[in-house]
């Protein structure tokens, strides 16, 4: 079936069944390869995209569930102020490894900053233990959310 | 793993030897490159001799640096980047010789080439055992020099000046009495018309202006945006995605497949039926997802259809209890025992591990009548290739590996299973084909860390000190499968390692190995391998006899270290900066570890807090690394950050279990990962050395694991010999 969906500005037609998830269709229907698969399962939040601003797992999204949402991918995430404020911490603080989970990791971050220019530790753990990280950059994944939140311009 | 003894062993008789300093200079050459610019190439492996002698036209290459006309420094990495930093730590050796400033070295991928690429100190092309800094610290630093020494010779004969007057800086030779200067790329052609010179000097190290400087990593830009390529993100034009099943009974076979239900989901174009998998092709990965989940597979299960882990673990435990290869002797310890004034023993179990790589197995291939194209990241790149055109029928040279960053390697991406795998499957489909692991297919058929069974026993004299050593421990030998001409007498390097090179004064040592390979389960390496598995043992067991002898740990680590002045300076500051002997609160307690292992030398603190429940908690970490020469203090602390973590992930969490010969864990749900909500602080120290650089990459794994049992202990008074912690065994509630 075809669905019409709005990626990153962009209106896009697939024509995929319509219990396909989010994160094959970008990735191999429209070629978008930003965003990652890790488990499959909402599990390790590797293929976190935004749908109308909301950190979501991209693999566990159908296709028919989306509708006429603004999906924003990895690719574009740094044209938001957040994004860009995360993107510039994370090489500021050196904080990739093998850097496969980043994507995730950082959309993440992104959401959590466009909502709470300010979080605490506690804010920072709950919106990123959804993100694994096997290279183990989390010191440096908490300290640069804290360096782009003092860095992000107010919106 | 101790791959330094790999080369070693691979050396055949009529071999020259591994290049020395004086030999690798004779191998030296440059010419002109393809397209113009000066192309230096030097060789580094045992091979490399041979090589060299034997082509008329230029000698085998084991890397390059490149200088075009326009001044752009490529510098070919023979190693692969994992996330380790690899592809910023070279080049810093690169061009701190060389003269240019880092953010002008472009980086490259090296093709497949044992000859050209192997790594020195293993004699195969192959990324692991924390070594790529220790292998390629001098040659690529040579390389460097080499091309700057040209540069000057080329800049000195334009000018008619003597090259002893120029000097060289940020890709530009300059003459300071007459103030002229010209850039590298200016100098490319001429230069390349010049003889290499037979021997150049290497920068004094107090005038290195790049190594042991944080340097920023030229890899991670792309890695931000969307943009870097791993293996998984390849995209070839008319490519079909595939998935697949493979036997979930190691050593089973495909009995029938009814694929009527897969082949109607819209988006499958084939099923694709091996002996031993069945692979599902469509459109994209949904669609492929949905068809292997409507396949129907009836599996003739083999041989180890009822094996469980209980079965593994009553072999090695019974295998324990046989006399080993003596991997390690000194003194009588059978005396010191005897006249010993306590005796202490005690046994341990490690359980087997999984990677779980954070991008699944993968691998794209583009298979057609004479020709296969194959893109992967892998840490074997030769033996990619190797294993591609075997598996295709191929003649080497028609078969072309394109490497790429890896998600994550750890020791998977040492085996070619996947890249086997998916040539398979490529030979059933018409047209190229990326072949995607689920994550439960990745989890319940990787190659695991190896189970162990360990004895320790230890006699103790009158003050409580060590006078006799002996460990014994069962498991699988990785070398023995990986390469066999390591594995001699019953030992291999990597298994022993770890267990056999103590820093403490043990005058009465014994150290043994039974081999023994587990039926119905592959093994390989993992981060931080052999000491892995030795350093728990033995760092909690050094921890149990210095309770026995009612002594502080770290205090009874210290006395034995007279001899070793390194593991002790690193030790007496970890517990310096950790507050060592400071009170914690109930339920609290610090844990110290100290090991020698890939060349470095590291002690560790961890602080853990032990819920009424038994949940533990990793708090805070204090690790001191004496890693010799520093190249990248940030990447050095990096790795130590993440070594921890993936090590505190084993200790509390890591295990794979059998059941019905099938690995019972699948997925994040049952194989746990540290997240960020449970990662400690960790302080890592780094100790100024000049001595030579040790590996980094692994270390910090190895280390934490006994520092947190013994954080276990000191909150709880509760030894746990086995892994993973068992929270059950720790509730006080």
């Amino acid at each position: 079936m075809a669905y019409d969906i709005k990626v990153n500005g962009a209106v896009r037609n697939v024509d995929v069944d319509g219990d396909t998830p989010l994160l094959w269709v970008l990735r191999d229907v429209l070629g978008m390869t930003g965003t990652k698969f890790g488990c499959g399962a909402a599990l390790c939040g590797a293929c976190t995209v935004h749908i109308d601003g909301v950190a979501t797992r991209s693999c566990v999204t159908t296709i028919d569930s989306v509708g006429g949402s603004a999906i924003t991918t990895i690719e574009a995430i740094g044209e938001t102020p957040a994004g860009q404020a995360v993107q510039k911490a994370w090489l500021d603080l050196e904080v990739v490894q093998c850097g496969y989970c980043q994507s995730g990791q950082i959309m993440s971050a992104a959401a959590l900053l466009a909502e709470n220019p300010g979080p605490s530790d506690a804010d920072i753990d709950d919106a990123m233990s959804g993100n694994i990280c096997r290279c183990g950059t989390y010191p440096r994944i908490r300290a640069a959310i804290k360096q782009a939140a003092l860095a992000k311009p107010a919106q | 793993m101790r791959l330094e003894q790999l080369a070693d062993a691979a050396q055949r008789p009529s071999d020259p030897p591994p290049l020395s300093t004086a030999t690798r200079r004779g191998f030296l050459q440059a010419s002109a490159a393809l397209g113009g610019g000066l192309l230096l190439s030097f060789g580094l492996s045992p091979l490399m001799g041979r090589a060299a002698a034997g082509a008329a036209d230029g000698f085998a290459p084991n890397a390059f640096i490149r200088i075009g006309r326009d001044g752009q420094v490529t510098l070919i990495v023979p190693q692969v980047e994992m996330g380790q930093g690899t592809y910023t730590s070279l080049p810093m050796l690169i061009a701190e010789e060389l003269e240019v400033d880092l953010s002008d070295v472009h980086v490259e991928h090296a093709p497949p080439d044992d000859q050209l690429y192997g790594n020195p100190l293993v004699g195969i092309q192959m990324t692991g055992n924390s070594n790529s800094v220790r292998a390629f610290f001098e040659p690529l630093r040579q390389a460097g020099a080499t091309a700057r020494s040209m540069m000057l010779a080329a800049a000195a004969d334009t000018w008619q000046v003597d090259a002893s007057t120029c000097r060289a800086e940020k890709g530009a030779v300059i003459h300071d009495a007459t103030g002229r200067a010209l850039d590298y790329g200016e100098l490319v052609d001429k230069a390349a018309t010049l003889p290499v010179p037979e021997s150049v000097a290497l920068k004094d190290p107090k005038d290195w202006r790049l190594i042991g400087t944080p340097a920023r990593r030229l890899d991670t830009a792309d890695k931000v945006n969307g943009r870097a390529v791993f293996g998984i993100d390849v995209t070839i034009p008319g490519m079909k995605i595939a998935t697949l099943a493979q036997s979930p009974v190691f050593g089973g076979r495909v009995n029938s497949v009814d694929d009527s239900k897969a082949l109607v989901v819209k988006g499958v174009r084939q099923v694709v039926r091996l002996d031993d998998a069945v692979a599902v092709v469509a459109d994209h990965m949904g669609a492929a997802k949905k068809g292997l989940a409507a396949l129907e597979i009836e599996w003739d299960e083999g041989a180890n259809a009822t094996l469980g882990t209980a079965d593994v673990v009553r072999e090695l435990e019974s295998a324990s209890r046989r006399t080993g290869a003596i991997a390690r002797r000194e003194g009588d310890v059978e005396t010191a025992m005897a006249g010993a004034a306590t005796k202490v023993e005690a046994t341990y179990q490690v359980p087997f591990l999984a990677h779980a790589v954070m991008e699944p197995m993968n691998c794209t291939v583009d298979l057609r009548q004479d020709s296969c194209e194959v893109w992967v990241g892998t840490q074997v790149l030769s033996r990619a290739h190797a294993a591609a055109a075997q598996t295709a029928g191929l003649p080497p040279e028609k078969v072309k590996v394109h490497n790429h960053l890896l998600g994550g390697g750890f020791g998977r991406r040492l085996e070619i299973d996947g890249v086997v795998r998916a040539v398979q499957i490529a030979k059933h489909v018409d047209g190229p084909v990326k072949v995607i692991w689920t994550r439960e297919e990745d989890i319940q058929h990787d190659m695991y860390r190896p189970c162990f069974f360990d004895r320790m026993s230890a006699g103790l004299d009158e003050q409580g000190m060590p006078i006799a050593w002996h460990h014994r421990f069962a498991g699988s030998s990785i070398y023995a499968r990986f390469y066999p001409p390591a594995f001699n007498n019953g030992l291999d390097p990597d298994t022993i390692d770890g267990a056999i090179d103590l820093s403490y004064a043990l005058p009465n040592m014994r150290v043994e190995y039974v081999h023994v390979e587990p039926p119905g389960i592959p093994t390989a390496f993992w981060r931080s391998v052999g000491p892995s598995h030795n350093v728990f043992v033995v760092e909690s067991f050094v921890d149990e006899l210095a309770a026995a002898a009612n002594k502080d740990p770290l205090e009874y680590r210290r006395a034995l270290l007279d001899k070793a002045p390194r593991a002790k300076a690193v030790l007496e500051l970890a517990g310096e900066k950790a507050g060592w002997g400071q009170p914690l609160p109930q339920g609290s307690g610090r844990g110290v570890s100290l090991q020698f292992v890939f060349g470095t030398y590291m002690a560790q603190v961890a602080e853990v807090e032990v819920a009424q429940d038994g949940e533990v908690r990793v708090r805070r970490v204090v690790c001191v690394v004496d890693c010799g020469t520093v190249v990248n203090p940030d990447t050095v602390e990096a790795q130590v950050q993440g070594a921890i973590i993936f090590g505190i992930t084993a200790a509390l969490y890591g295990e794979i279990t059998l059941k019905g010969g099938r690995v019972e864990q699948s997925n994040f749900d049952t194989y746990q990962m540290l997240r960020i909500n449970e990662a400690p602080v960790i302080e890592v120290h780094i100790v100024q050395s000049s001595e030579p650089p040790g590996g980094m990459g692994e270390p910090g794994t190895s280390a934490i694991v006994p520092a947190v049992a013994n954080a276990i202990f000191a909150a709880t008074g509760k030894r746990l010999r086995k892994l993973p912690i068992d929270a059950a065994q720790l509730k006080s509630a």
